[in-house]
């Protein structure tokens, strides 16, 4: 039992104790809570960035659309992407990274949980703050990539949303990678060396160093931006000796490692569902993981291939050509093992088997694609064509969404403690993939045909018209498809089967705790003594390689006893601050773009959220406050 | 299988086959020849490994695919060899397309070569602005080149203030364009404060359609133009008539009155943004109109070039053209019919 003790600081330090309702939501600090707000928030903004490019698609369905007016439709193109990449992949990936690595590392929480709260609601100030745009006058119409000086010159308050808006939601990720940097390091339960671990915990490793290497180069970028924009200097400006190129280097330094963070999340994904719905290790892991840090590490000397146009000159084209192109080695080298992983394996089609196998077949696609763009003289005629979106929506919807809805689907049962329809899963699939490949496998054909990115309207004539109107039904099948998934997530929660501990026969330490797992995740610490721990706790291998079930219990036998049940488990109380302390920041963004006025109260925000985080009791014993 | 051949079969027809105005693989000058045959060397090695990885994806997931009562597969972790087959082998691959890809960045970089004709390329939101500094005329969104001989296009972005201020007008703003003429040549691009160059030629008269790649601007979409090439002694021909004076109109008619509106009108000038002289002379923050009634199109190849589009860009430019209200660019100066009719039949005198 909990020990009662009388709070000694006065009562606005206390920790606030509700475990239901909106205020225990708020003061969160659980990381499977946390994850679950990451989820839901980012499913949010996928359903508002997919109206918005239902809006782009329906208006080029024919030549000279009509739906949008240009200005619109530039700030509607600009959102989607935005939306997509900062508020969608980035904080689904994050909503994993939240849930699962710590299940999958056999750890109680995150290494700093109220930093991972700070780090959700500042990522929500700052989606909140960009699309508030909207109604003040205006989106962002400069392109997710705002190229200078056009996102300068531009009037309005638009694109000072975008410099803001970005600094504030690239502050929410730079945070949790520190976060999941030191939990992973730290944190790992007795036994699990690094080269034990899942391969989506790696990824998770990964891709936290990325973020925490190139996000400060788009914030200072994003910081000259806002500086040229709010005080008149000079940084893009070539009559002052400025260099618009600067912003390029600048965006693409982050931009490029920003695809992997995109990807990388997705491909960990694959690499834990391919071997549970095969019943077969990882074939090659080290290598599987070896050539994930290997992207990571030439995504940073890949940026200028973003540029190859702009006129570098041959020899630095040269270089970033070969640079791309070795980039495909280590990506091969993971699909070749996935293939290998499936090889010989007893396979089940379920969904989360089928959405990663789309996520291999479609960023093969993908990839392949891209090893065109690194012919450099063949990228000259598809650079900002059609063709380049097809090429990353093949990589970032056929791979990185794909191989998301395949993580959603694989741990809906341990996230919810319900099943969902297996029917409705594969229909599910089946649309999307069939509609994704309408919207964009055309895109590559209309991009060769020259039809350029960023138009809002084309004219009559140029032989485009079959292609746009099939990419058009095509985008309308996805939008189907995440209905099915909708009515299946709420068919599933209403009345779906109850989840067992571990539904897929799985290989990792999140099937051996209930579902949904209970807040402090493991009622003992496990001891792990090989990778798959889960797996040969249950199946021992016989001479010819194949698994033999063991007797439940035999090869752990210090644990499942039973005597655990009832021992108070202490877990990070709940805190009033992060969410206060992220409140102050689009203030300080509101009073830059309109008045002075509400700066220092956003700043007064951010100091008492901090200092009040500071000062805050480390606990709260409260009579009856565990579980 | 048969889908996915079938699905290239199609792309293959479909793409390359098409007589489009901005197809890439119907080259019709060197750039864009050799940019296809790169594009096809590394098309067919991806087409290859798609065939392969594809296949062996599906062929897995049906082959191994559960059955009852089966054995459990055998735990395989990995296999060295094969590991390295499949890290070496893409590695020559990308060796094999990497080669001809550096020696056709340094092709396509070079000064060209003997006869050249050099033009200057202002871009300018959202219209395209062509110098011809040895002949001394000056010309818009319709540029003429002489076939088989190669082209230095030298180009900027710049964006003239004047004129506009007198009309409570904030200037254009020079931002990155990008010149693109899909069957002659892929793009390069124009930024500000520097001065970026490509090479164009044509191997047979024609008229190919360009465009500005790089996103400028809520008109961007609007800025388009065409190269219209032509055998040597039509683009002779060409030169002089665009190196003659502009065309005074006889006493008396429509025309004279309209020239006369452009010089002043009530409420503003057409001269004080547009130029009526062969060199360039005058204001240049609109095209220059010298000799704009031999054009075939206005309005950066948006419109035909005939008495009725005129007639409804001078009555209204903002409706015909986004962006060109708000900015820069072409205010409405609610001009009577009269005038309009004036001004379209001195502009079509302009030959």
């Amino acid at each position: 039992m909990a020990a009662v003790t009388v709070p000694t600081r006065p009562a606005p330090f206390r920790r606030p104790t509700a475990e239901h309702g909106l205020v225990s939501w708020l003061t969160t600090v659980d990381h499977k809570r946390i994850g679950i707000l990451y989820g839901v928030t980012a499913f949010a903004f996928f359903i508002i960035g997919g109206v918005e490019a239902l809006l782009i698609r329906a208006q080029l369905t024919a030549p000279n659309g009509r739906i949008l007016d240009a200005e619109t439709y530039n700030q509607v193109f600009t959102m989607h992407g935005l939306t997509m990449i900062f508020f969608v992949v980035m904080p689904l990936s994050a909503a994993f990274f939240n849930y699962m690595v710590p299940l999958l590392i056999g750890a109680r929480d995150v290494a700093f949980p109220r930093l991972n709260a700070f780090s959700y609601w500042v990522f929500l100030a700052g989606g909140l703050f960009l699309y508030s745009s909207f109604f003040l006058g205006g989106a962002p119409n400069c392109g997710w990539f705002c190229y200078e000086p056009l996102g300068v010159a531009e009037i309005g308050n638009n694109n000072s949303f975008y410099a803001l808006g970005l600094q504030i939601a690239g502050l929410g990720s730079l945070v949790a990678s520190v976060n999941f940097i030191v939990t992973i390091v730290n944190l790992r339960a007795p036994g699990m060396s690094l080269m034990r671990m899942p391969v989506f915990v790696w990824m998770t490793l990964v891709v936290s160093f990325l973020l925490l290497f190139s996000l400060p180069i788009l914030a200072i970028g994003l910081f000259q931006l806002a500086f040229d924009r709010l005080f008149a200097t000079n940084f893009f400006n070539v009559a002052a000796g400025g260099d618009p190129v600067l912003w390029q280097h600048m965006f693409w330094l982050f931009g490029h490692p920003e695809v992997y963070v995109l990807v990388l999340p997705a491909m960990g994904i694959v690499s834990e569902v391919l071997p549970v719905f095969s019943r077969k290790p990882l074939f090659g892991y080290p290598a599987i993981v070896f050539a994930g840090v290997a992207i990571a590490f030439i995504g940073f000397g890949v940026w200028a291939h973003h540029m190859f146009a702009v006129g570098l000159g041959p020899v630095a084209n040269s270089a970033f050509a070969i640079s791309t192109m070795v980039i495909a080695v280590p990506t091969g080298i993971k699909i070749f093992n996935w293939l290998g992983t499936m090889w010989g394996g007893s396979i089940r089609l379920q969904t989360p088997m089928l959405f990663s196998i789309g996520f291999v077949t479609m960023f093969v696609i993908g990839g392949l694609s891209g090893v065109t763009h690194a012919v450099v003289p063949s990228d000259y005629q598809q650079t900002d064509t059609y063709y380049i979106v097809a090429h990353f929506h093949y990589v970032l919807f056929g791979g990185a969404i794909f191989g998301l809805f395949s993580g959603i689907y694989y741990w809906w049962p341990k996230f919810t403690g319900h099943l969902y329809s297996e029917r409705l899963g594969q229909v599910h699939f089946w649309l999307m993939l069939i509609g994704f490949n309408l919207t964009f496998g055309p895109m590559h054909i209309l991009g060769l045909q020259g039809m350029p990115r960023r138009i809002y309207q084309w004219p009559p004539g140029m032989g485009w018209e079959l292609w746009n109107a099939v990419s058009t039904v095509g985008a309308f099948l996805i939008a189907a498809s995440i209905l099915v998934f909708m009515a299946n997530a709420v068919r599933s929660m209403a009345r779906g089967e109850r989840a067992e501990e571990d539904p897929w026969d799985g290989r990792t330490l999140e099937w051996s705790i209930p579902s949904p797992p209970p807040h402090y995740n493991f009622a003992e610490i496990p001891t792990v003594r090989s990778r798959d721990d889960l797996w040969h706790r249950k199946y021992a291998e016989d001479e010819s390689g194949r698994p033999v079930t063991v007797v439940a219990g035999a090869a752990h036998p210090e644990e499942g006893d039973g005597e655990h049940d009832e021992v108070h488990i202490d877990m990070p109380n709940p805190s009033y601050w992060p969410i206060v302390a992220a409140a102050g920041l689009p203030l300080i963004g509101y009073g830059l773009i309109y008045h002075w006025v509400f700066i220092p109260v956003g700043v007064l925000l951010l100091l008492a959220g901090l200092y009040g985080w500071k000062i805050e009791p480390v606990e709260e014993h409260v009579e009856g406050a565990s579980d | 299988m048969t889908a996915a051949v079938l699905a290239l079969g199609a792309f293959l027809f479909v793409a390359c086959g098409q007589d489009l105005p901005q197809n890439t693989f119907r080259a019709e000058g060197p750039n864009a020849e050799l940019q296809k045959d790169l594009f096809f060397l590394a098309f067919w090695i991806a087409v290859f490994i798609f065939v392969l990885v594809e296949g062996l994806i599906v062929f897995a997931a049906i082959r191994f695919r559960a059955r009852r009562r089966e054995e459990a597969p055998k735990q395989v972790h990995g296999n060295t060899r094969l590991e390295i087959v499949w890290t070496v082998i893409p590695a020559l691959l990308l060796l094999f397309i990497g080669v001809p890809t550096i020696g056709g960045i340094f092709t396509l970089a070079a000064q060209p070569q003997g006869d050249v004709l050099n033009v200057n390329v202002i871009a300018h939101q959202w219209w395209w602005e062509f110098q011809y500094p040895d002949q001394k005329i000056v010309t818009a969104n319709e540029l003429h080149i002489p076939v088989g001989r190669p082209v230095l296009l030298s180009m900027e972005s710049k964006e003239t203030p004047g004129g506009q201020e007198q009309f409570g007008l904030t200037p254009a703003d020079a931002v990155i364009h990008s010149l693109w003429v899909p069957r002659l040549s892929g793009t390069q691009d124009i930024i500000p404060g520097r001065v970026t160059h490509l090479t164009l030629q044509a191997e047979r008269p024609g008229t190919y359609f360009g465009q500005c790649k790089e996103f400028c601007g809520i008109s961007h979409a609007n800025m388009r133009f065409r190269v219209i090439a032509q055998t040597a002694k039509d683009f002779t021909g060409w030169v002089s008539a665009q190196q003659a004076e502009a065309a005074e109109p006889p006493p008396g008619t429509d025309a004279a009155e309209g020239a006369e509106l452009f010089a002043q009108f009530p409420g503003g000038s057409c001269v004080a943004c547009h130029a009526i002289d062969p060199g360039g002379e005058g204001a240049s923050v609109g095209p220059n109109l010298t000799h704009f009634g031999s054009r075939t199109t206005f309005g950066a190849g948006l419109f035909p070039n005939d008495a009725e589009h005129l007639e409804r860009w001078l009555r209204d430019p903002g409706r015909m053209k986004a962006g060109v209200p708000e900015g820069a660019k072409m205010p409405n100066y609610n001009l009577s019919n009269d005038h309009i009719q004036a001004l379209v039949a001195y502009l079509q005198s302009l030959k």
